[in-house]
């Protein structure tokens, strides 16, 4: 084992660089794909078969296929259609799919975006029914009980499941190491392992990196749980 | 465009022979890892448990490289060692089914071990009271009601285990996401917006299986609920 390699400052310096490429990757994805998943949960819990259906549609789709599939679409497939290349010089619009990252980002984001939509429905389906009636019989519109009552308690509820979403998702940020010139955790590996010929040496410190990245998250979940799920934790016997 | 999508659907037989075989591998693991979990022993349950969580802490790419790309030099210090100087080579195949299986081996044990806990303990011990050995208590009680507790996360195990084995073109492997993508660049001058289309087509392919299984798993559900109280009617 040859680990002093990896500790020299150049490749030290390329790992921190391809952490901080996956952790922007992941906040980037989290924070776009949660956006859109909070309405598009509304919209799958809908009595609307017309509004239920298309998301419905949706999750299936981006459920049911590979990520790597998904990232090659966009990149490969999209970035690569002449009514995109023609548009992308002068169109602010089009410009991303020039750029890795914005593919790769957006790849991710529909992805957890996707099952993130499926979890909060299924949390939103489980509000106790007891919550709503009497919110409703407090003269809360359908809409301020939904904003105050049904989604803060759908949120809470779906912590834990969220929280195997966000390790997933750091994990699936690995898949952006596919796409040419983008340099996360994996993609610094992979360089360090075709110059040294070192694959021991490399992939193993970029699984270590992975599993204190993993280890820190769910740490910082059970301390979310902590706070935000406290009220539906047994109570200590006085 | 017709030799394109034959070549990606022959692909897609590669897909349903790395997804099985692994599979195969996950579960024996998965069903070693359980019964270790529960045997008791201090050895067993640190390292079935340490095999879980450094798995399950590791992106499935990286393992997959490591076992690629070390694995084989590892392999052949050992054989050196041994004193067999002819090096090995591992196939892509083989490495991917073996990693696949190593990963989702670490689920199925969680699934398998659930499964196990959620058997009334008495009818273990009636067994044992009626002078079975603990492989015929396992082969004739636990196992059959195993299958269907099981069933639910095997399925969602197998799904996710199946859209992994894209991750293989990534070895080298002619699947059905490389057939797709170097179609794509091969025919980009003949057909418009090639890539996205065979791309497309390799993803609607892998839609099409994963519903035909969670078809076919929700049968098996039924046929092994039968007797169960239902919950819903």
């Amino acid at each position: 084992m040859e680990f002093d390699v990896i500790l020299q400052p150049e490749n030290l310096a390329l790992f921190w660089t391809g952490t901080l490429n996956s952790l922007a990757l992941l906040l980037v994805s989290l924070v776009l794909g949660g956006l859109f998943s909070l309405p598009l949960a509304v919209a799958r819990t809908s009595r609307h078969l017309w509004l239920r259906k298309p998301v419905w549609l949706f999750t299936y789709v981006l459920r049911g296929t590979p990520l790597l599939i998904q990232v090659y679409l966009i990149y490969y497939g999209l970035g690569q259609m002449e009514f995109i290349q023609a548009r992308w010089d002068d169109s602010l619009l089009w410009r991303g799919f020039k750029e890795p990252f914005f593919c790769a980002a957006l790849a991710f984001s529909l992805n957890t975006c996707a099952y993130t939509t499926e979890l909060l429905a299924g949390s939103m389906r489980h509000v106790p029914p007891g919550e709503i009636e009497a919110a409703r019989a407090c003269g809360m519109s359908r809409w301020t009980c939904l904003r105050r009552v049904v989604m803060p308690s759908a949120m809470r509820r779906s912590l834990p499941g969220y929280s195997n979403e966000v390790i997933m998702m750091l994990h699936s940020t690995s898949l952006a190491s596919a796409v040419p010139a983008l340099l996360d955790i994996t993609g610094a590996a992979r360089s360090i392992y075709s110059e040294f010929y070192l694959p021991f040496e490399a992939f193993m410190s970029a699984g270590l990196i992975y599993l204190v990245l993993t280890l820190v998250m769910v740490l910082l979940f059970r301390q979310a749980e902590k706070h935000w799920l406290a009220h539906l934790r047994p109570r200590p016997s006085a | 465009m017709t030799p394109y999508i034959l070549s990606i659907l022959q692909g897609s037989l590669l897909v349903i022979q790395v997804g099985l075989a692994s599979l195969l591998v996950a579960v024996v693991l998965g069903m070693a890892g359980a019964l270790a979990k529960l045997s008791g022993r201090r050895v067993a349950v640190w390292s079935a448990s340490a095999y879980a969580n450094v798995i399950r802490g590791i992106p499935d790419l990286v393992l997959m490289l490591l076992l690629f790309y070390g694995g084989q030099i590892g392999l052949n210090h050992v054989l050196e060692w041994l004193g067999y100087l002819e090096p090995i080579e591992i196939d892509p195949f083989t490495s991917g089914v073996l990693t696949i299986g190593f990963i989702y081996g670490a689920y199925m044990t969680e699934t398998f071990r659930g499964a196990i806990l959620a058997i009334p303990k008495g009818q273990m011990e009636a067994g044992m009271a009626f002078g079975m050995r603990p492989w015929q208590v396992f082969w004739r009680i636990t196992l059959p009601q195993m299958v269907r507790l099981a069933l639910p996360g095997f399925t969602n195990n197998w799904l996710v285990l199946m859209k992994s084995t894209a991750l293989v073109s990534l070895l080298g492997l002619q699947d059905m996401t490389y057939l797709a993508k170097q179609a794509g660049a091969a025919a980009r001058g003949e057909i418009a917006n090639a890539p996205l289309l065979f791309l497309a087509f390799a993803g609607f392919l892998y839609l099409v299986m994963t519903s035909l299984s969670m078809w076919a798993l929700g049968w098996v559900e039924k046929k092994y609920s039968q007797g169960e109280a239902q919950e819903h009617g």
